[in-house]
């Protein structure tokens, strides 16, 4: 991982990532083939909104993709000066036993930027994520939501180049989804490229920069947005879009 | 004889018996002196065999979890033949020290913590793991994180360490020698009271040993439930 | 919490610095469990460290450990009670000289209502054989102690090998086979300075005594320089030397309980 510059903290942008290439990715486990082969190239800003019915393999691409799982075939690479800064939000958020800016401090310090910064950085994300007041609060006595965005905080506050959400929404109630969905547009703002997981449709329609859809551990599709919710090509993507149930 | 116990713990309470409060004294620093040493040796060793994949790795933790069990009277006669003139460490004098006392306790408690840390710092890696990893975490730095956010756990794992130490005889007799003034502790001194006949003043110290360790592990919950409200 | 721990580990750190601080002059003596339970070493050890400033720090264990102690060098003195063993020591080159210090008796020891009847025995001989021919329950330290090995040749002595149920050996020290016979409402056969001093009586009683082969002899050995260099060689020849002397012989006459006199000096 490239190191955290902490004159680069100070601006707000981040530095455009460069691609992320799959060639020929498989992955499987004891035999059985849970992925792929797949072929695709995530370049642009996103922000990319990999879709699927339940036990397609979203949340496997985007582990493979984060580089927590090595593909057991294929090539997972990224073009230029190579791997990017980037951060992963869950879909339960794992924090820990210490306060809210305790948690934002702890990511900073094991990324070894300097004692004198730390907190200030911890505080001024808590700030834009509207969890100030929640500061010295235990997280884990937060709510649903505020833990996201706390979750959410601390990828901001390592300023990611890319940054994966595996289903991050599907356990909040409307207010708290509604809250973590501007969260990541602010980090699209900010030049992160977004990858993120969702089987909600309505959820991609508000987000979508272009969609990946898979279908039984196959990408279907990969088109922007608009030409996917519209015109969807692959049969499993139109009966998706209509709103039929896949296996 | 029960009522007559309780009778001389209370009076051997009320009264400060100074012989008494030296042996509660020497009890308590080996003790804990003994807890402390094997938490600095146990809680990074359970979580490094929690944190790393090796070959044998599956033996080791066996093995750990079996050493609780370890007798102290077997601790005690190996830390002895260790300690002893004779043996290979003989030079050093620590034997029928307090010294030689903590060690013993060491090799009795050590298993304990290493084993029920590694215990917790797994099941707390399933749920931390990806986290930390997608954090640029290496292992060695997952360490110290993992042991500090089980830090209630552990707190229950050390002071099932200290009652281990406290109420153990075996190992202490065998490498301290129960040497009235210097090396004897409540739980020998109850062994020599009652080969005396003495009943009422064993059980009388027994009652004031398990007073103790009552207040210490009282103590104990109650750091812990202040400090866990603060930490969620 | 964190502050508790930085408080705990100070104190801690503490307690081991204390912990390490050594005593200025002392001996280790590795004695018997027998001599420790009767009080002795708490009446002469102080009249010994005011006349000369050695502290004595006693390890009390069986004689058979007591001597496996010396063998390996972890004691600096031994007094036990065991002439045999003692000179087979001496034999092996681990002491150099051995002296009589004292001797207290054995007694026999057995339930009120005396099954046995070895109340009217002539001799230890007839206390034995009778105990034997009744199969009363007998409780043996059984530990291969000075003790145990007394016993073992008053049994040779009355003619009888103790097998059977009734003859129980505990792998014990004489307190704690005391008690176990107060339970049992067994015979059994101690030192008079343990059942002096032993207060969990129960039903026991004192049924026969005085016969000469019940005496117990105790001997001060000083151990061989040459094999283990490292002791306390000086320090140990002072306490060696006070026990035989007029005023540790004295101190050990003077030792009473309950008016009893326990051990009798006899060094020559």
């Amino acid at each position: 991982m490239t190191s955290l510059n902490a004159s680069l903290l100070a601006s707000s942008a981040v530095m455009p990532p460069p691609a992320l290439c799959f060639e020929g990715v498989a992955f499987s486990h004891e035999d059985k083939l849970l992925l792929g082969p797949c072929s695709f190239t995530l370049d642009g800003i996103g922000p990319t909104l990999v879709m699927g019915p339940n036990g397609a393999g979203k949340s496997l691409l985007l582990r493979l993709a984060h580089g927590l799982l090595s593909p057991t075939e294929g090539k997972i690479a990224w073009s230029g000066e190579g791997r990017p800064r980037q951060a992963m939000v869950f879909q339960q958020p794992v924090l820990l036993r210490r306060s809210a800016v305790a948690n934002l401090i702890h990511a900073l310090a094991v990324n070894n930027i300097p004692r004198r910064v730390r907190s200030k950085l911890a505080l001024d994300a808590l700030e834009r994520f509207g969890l100030s007041a929640c500061a010295n609060k235990p997280a884990r006595v937060l709510s649903g939501g505020q833990q996201q965005r706390l979750a959410l905080a601390r990828a901001w506050v390592l300023s990611p180049q890319v940054l994966f959400l595996d289903e991050p929404t599907s356990a909040l109630d409307p207010a708290a989804i509604k809250a973590v969905e501007a969260a990541v547009r602010e980090f699209h703002q900010r030049g992160t490229r977004i990858v993120m997981t969702t089987h909600d449709i309505h959820q991609a329609r508000r987000l979508a920069g272009d969609v990946l859809f898979l279908s039984g551990g196959k990408v279907r599709e990969h088109t922007p947005a608009e030409a996917f919710f519209n015109t969807p090509v692959s049969p499993e993507a139109q009966a998706f879009v209509a709103g039929e149930l896949l296996e | 004889m029960e009522n007559n116990a309780f009778y001389v713990a209370l009076s051997l309470l009320v009264n400060l018996d100074a012989s008494l409060f030296q042996i509660v004294v020497l009890s308590l620093q080996v003790s804990l002196l003994a807890v402390l040493i094997a938490a600095v040796l146990g809680f990074p060793l359970g979580a490094a065999v929690a944190l790393w994949r090796f070959p044998g790795r599956g033996g080791v933790i066996v093995v750990l979890n079996a050493l609780m069990g370890l007798p102290p009277v077997v601790a005690g006669l190996m830390v002895y033949l260790l300690l002893s003139r004779a043996g290979p460490l003989g030079e050093l004098g620590f034997l029928f020290t307090p010294g030689a006392m903590v060690i013993a306790q060491v090799v009795l408690v050590l298993p304990i913590l290493a084993a029920l840390s590694r215990q917790k710092v797994e099941e707390m890696l399933g749920e931390y793991r990806e986290q930390f990893v997608s954090l640029g975490m290496s292992r060695g730095r997952m360490m110290p994180t993992l042991l500090w956010d089980a830090r209630f756990a552990l707190l229950t794992v050390l002071l099932a360490g200290f009652g281990r130490a406290s109420a153990e005889v075996g190992a202490v007799m065998m490498v301290g020698g129960n040497i009235d003034g210097v090396t004897r502790v409540m739980t020998t001194a109850i062994v020599l009271e009652t080969g005396k006949g003495n009943l009422p003043l064993a059980l009388g110290l027994g009652i004031v040993l398990l007073t103790l360790v009552m207040l210490i592990n009282a103590g104990a919950y109650w750091v812990g439930e202040r400090t866990r409200r603060r930490a969620g | 919490m964190k502050k508790t721990l930085n408080l705990v580990l100070a104190g801690v750190t503490a307690m081991g610095l204390a912990l390490s601080a050594h005593a200025e002059d002392y001996i280790t003596l590795a004695s018997t469990t027998s001599t420790e339970n009767s009080g002795l070493f708490g009446a002469i050890l102080p009249k010994f460290e005011e006349a000369t400033g050695i502290e004595v720090r006693v390890v009390a264990v069986g004689t058979g450990q007591a001597f496996e102690l010396a063998r390996r060098g972890d004691a600096d003195s031994l007094l036990v009670h065991d002439t045999a063993g003692e000179q087979r020591f001496i034999e092996n080159g681990y002491a150099t000289e051995r002296a009589d210090v004292m001797y207290n008796d054995f007694v026999l020891i057995g339930p009120a209502n005396d099954p046995a009847n070895v109340r009217d025995a002539k001799s230890a001989a007839e206390a034995f054989a009778a105990i034997a021919k009744a199969e009363a329950p007998f409780t043996s330290r059984g530990d291969d102690s000075g003790t145990n090995r007394a016993e073992l040749r008053l049994w040779e002595n009355a003619g009888v090998e103790p097998d059977g149920e009734w003859y129980r050996e505990l792998g014990s020290g004489m307190g704690p086979t005391l008690n176990t016979a107060a339970a049992m409402d067994a015979y059994v056969m101690s030192d008079r300075a343990t059942w002096v001093a032993f207060g969990n009586r129960q039903n026991l009683t004192l049924l026969f005594e005085g016969d000469n082969v019940l005496f117990n002899q105790y001997g001060s050995l000083l151990l061989s320089e040459e094999k283990h260099p490292h002791l306390k060689h000086d320090l140990a020849t002072q306490w060696h030397n006070w026990l035989i002397s007029e005023d540790g012989q004295q101190a050990i006459a003077d030792f009473k309980v309950n008016g009893q006199q326990l051990f009798f000096p006899n060094a020559k």
